[in-house]
């Protein structure tokens, strides 16, 4: 989404004034006023757009160019195949899996994560003694590091552990599963931790949402007899249309390139049986660990053409109405 | 004009590395080592100790240590510094396949000449740091792989002695189930630690010469490759490891299954030398472990294609950036002397490689295994290793696809075969 910020950014009409606005006899200073300006937006992003060529898109050009090569990482890449590594990866069956693991992930977020994420938000936006604790609380897993979350969780559902306890004191001792060793309950008990360490961020997005509404609408709302429930519906919710289109989209990139609660709550072996990897888990296990540095630049490519292609669609069918005057309106 | 320069540029080369080897020690040097004991612990310290000496005796030369955990050391920052124009001078080698793509590529000092008395000290397992007849590496580490096992654990399940053929393991697992012990602890769940036990049904399948054939071709067309994946599957149809041994994962760790043997969980665990120190690192009591704590060579198979005195092993070396001063060399020759290697065997983390060091051995254990490598008649390095990250990873997913239940024998063959075309 930043690309495309980026190249359409400058053509924002700065360049070419409308015609026949101009007034007789100031074209010279208008035309002053426009070099300081472009002096300005030039002088201004150098320095961004030399660190976004630099970082991103030279190693992106990199990464298709090694992509196309069967290169092990030792000495420069030689052996020309084409996309010889595209097709394997589409033949694996492991990568099918990852991409598998990757949607279930992005609509379980999506399914899961927004309803609870808006009915706490909702409920925490009333006013109440103890809210700042309750908003601190929904707030804490998202602020603890990823690694600190896989490595408390392996040991929570680790056999006999925490969970297996709490079920059985309950008298529901026949639900204890393998958590994560089961290869077909895995996907879902990271889902399970993957919407706990994220539903906060949710919250606090919607939260602030929820500061925007204007108070006297939902006042209004009150005069005119509407219940809590009604004005959440009616007038709260369609005023949170953009924040939860952006937490949307958020979420569904990140789904996609979701890499180090994976990454550190399931085990190599349970990965590369496809029951828990997603598609930046097989790039690491491939590119790093089976040293295929060709063949992991190019699931490292397929990774970033679907993320992008997902945010293009997103941006054009979605988010539009929400982003309308930054990328299309004229700038001035 | 420019035929003169070219001849010029020669001879200067020429004379450079003349000199090099005259000027040892006369110029300052800064020595770079990536080993990989980044954990506080007698490792780390003593290679510490090992650069201060070194330092000491040879006070041009000044050592800076990075210490990196081993899996990041292999298979990202080696790698990657390799590439670049400005690679460690010293590093960590496990020999075998990745040696030779190293070599390959040519990123490694040849250091044959120079290492003559080093390499008849440290004898046979010296091979595993050489391609076609020249050293590029030198081993400070070696040994061969058996059965870790709970003494009081046999003795309470009335096993009089230690298995010797796989009939008498498949015994004692019964007896040991009978009493409510976990016989064997796996950690699947790192794919290595399971994945030994198919190199050792292949060991025992195999003959030595396939397995020098598969190493050196990447040529896996002998049944016995299939054959060691139905003997593993038949064992793990015994039902030996621990629930969940699928998730389970290999070492330092409470959870791990070295945890559990060091725990007092289970009765046994196939590992490494290494182990000792691991095992130490995760026990809740380690005097205790010391006491119940004993060692076995992997079983013989009766009536099988390998050879029963064979082992797997492998060992941890180090080797010299082709770019890197003459003093590199000298440094390795260092760390492969006696006097170093006796030290080395005193801190208890693995077992030395060079004769006239075995006195800095104390532990009963390492001790038995220091006697059982002397005794095998082959040891095979490490199949992941030997074959190569690319075959060793597809490898070691099909075998794991064995435990887990879904893999079969032939796929194991099938990814290793599809592995070496990639």
């Amino acid at each position: 989404m930043t690309s495309t910020d980026q190249t359409r950014f400058p053509a924002g009409g700065v360049s070419a004034p409308p015609a026949g606005h101009r007034p007789a006899g100031r074209s010279s200073s208008r035309r002053a006023e426009t070099r300081r300006k472009w002096y300005e937006i030039i002088g201004l992003t150098t320095p961004a757009l030399v660190v976004y060529v630099m970082f991103v898109l030279v190693p992106m050009g990199f990464a298709v160019y090694y992509s196309l090569y069967r290169w092990r990482g030792v000495g420069p890449p030689t052996e020309y195949i084409g996309f010889k590594n595209y097709t394997l990866a589409f033949q694996d069956p492991i990568f099918l899996d990852a991409l598998r693991n990757n949607a279930i992930i992005v609509f379980g977020s999506l399914l899961i994560q927004g309803p609870i994420a808006l009915g706490i938000a909702l409920l925490l936006n009333r006013r109440f003694r103890g809210r700042a604790v309750f908003r601190l609380l929904a707030f804490v897993p998202y602020v603890l590091a990823e690694v600190t979350v896989g490595i408390m969780w392996k040991l929570i559902l680790a056999e006999g552990g925490t969970v297996d306890a709490l079920l059985r004191s309950v008298g529901l001792g026949s639900l204890v599963q393998a958590w994560l060793a089961d290869l077909d309950v895995v996907i879902w008990t990271l889902l399970f931790v993957l919407t706990w360490k994220y539903v906060g961020f949710a919250i606090i997005l919607l939260l602030a949402g929820l500061s925007n509404v204007p108070h006297e609408l939902t006042e209004a709302a009150a005069i005119d007899g509407a219940s809590w429930w009604q004005t959440q519906r009616h007038v709260t919710l369609p005023l949170l249309g953009p924040t939860i289109r952006i937490w949307m989209f958020l979420s569904m990139i990140g789904s996609l390139q979701v890499f180090d609660v994976i990454w550190v709550t399931s085990v190599p072996a349970i990965r590369s049986l496809g029951a828990s990897g997603t598609m930046a888990t097989y790039m690491v296990d491939n590119g790093f660990f089976a040293r295929l540095w060709g063949y992991g630049n190019a699931v490292a490519v397929i990774l970033f053409v679907i993320s992008f292609v997902a945010a293009l669609l997103f941006q054009r069918f979605i988010l539009r109405r929400d982003i309308e005057g930054a990328i299309t309106g004229r700038a001035n | 004009m420019t035929s003169a320069l070219v001849v010029a540029g020669c001879n200067s080369g020429g004379d450079d590395e003349a000199s090099s080897e005259s000027e040892l020690y006369k110029n300052p040097v800064t020595l770079t080592w990536w080993h990989n004991a980044p954990q506080d612990g007698p490792g780390k310290v003593y290679w510490e100790k090992v650069a201060k000496d070194f330092s000491a005796l040879h006070p041009t030369v000044k050592i800076e240590i990075e210490a990196i955990e081993t899996n990041q050391l292999q298979r990202t920052r080696i790698p990657a510094a390799l590439l670049s124009n400005d690679p460690p001078d010293v590093f960590m080698s496990w020999g075998g396949g990745e040696l030779v793509e190293q070599v390959e590529a040519d990123y490694l000092k040849d250091i044959t000449d120079q290492t003559k008395t080093e390499v008849a000290n440290i004898g046979s397992a010296a091979e595993i740091w050489q391609v076609d007849g020249k050293q590029y590496g030198l081993p400070f580490r070696m040994g061969i792989e058996g059965i870790w096992y709970n003494k009081d654990m046999f003795a309470q399940a009335g096993i009089s002695a230690p298995p010797t053929t796989f009939e008498e393991l498949n015994a004692a697992v019964t007896k040991l189930k009978a009493i409510n012990v976990t016989p064997i602890a796996v950690g699947a769940g790192d794919k290595w630690p399971a994945a030994h036990w198919w190199y050792n049904f292949a060991l025992r399948a195999c003959s030595v010469d396939t397995l020098k054939k598969a190493s050196k071709d990447k040529v896996f067309d002998d049944p016995c490759f299939v054959k060691a994946g139905q003997d593993l599957k038949a064992f793990i149809d015994t039902k030996p490891f621990q629930n969940n041994f699928i998730a389970t994962p290999g070492q330092n760790d409470p959870t791990s299954a070295n945890g559990l043997l060091a725990n007092g969980k289970a009765a046994m665990e196939l590992m490494g030398d290494w182990n000792r120190g691991t095992l130490d690192n995760v026990a809740t009591d380690k005097a205790k472990l010391a006491k119940f704590l004993g060692w076995f060579p992997v079983p013989a198979i009766s009536g099988s294609a390998g050879d029963p005195k064979a082992a797997l092993g492998g060992g941890d070396g180090f080797a010299c950036a082709k770019k890197a001063p003459a003093e590199c060399v000298e440094f390795l020759k260092y760390i492969a002397s006696p006097e170093v290697q006796k030290g080395y065997a005193e801190t208890g983390t693995g077992l030395p490689v060079v004769k006239g060091s075995e006195a800095g051995i104390k532990d009963p254990a390492l001790k038995a295994i220091l006697q059982a490598t002397s005794e095998a008649s082959y040891v095979q390095l490490w199949l992941d290793t030997a074959y190569g990250s690319t075959v060793g990873t597809a490898m070691n997913d099909g075998i794991v696809g064995i435990f887990s239940g879904k893999g079969t024998p032939e796929k194991v063959v099938a990814g290793m075969k599809a592995a070496a075309s990639k």
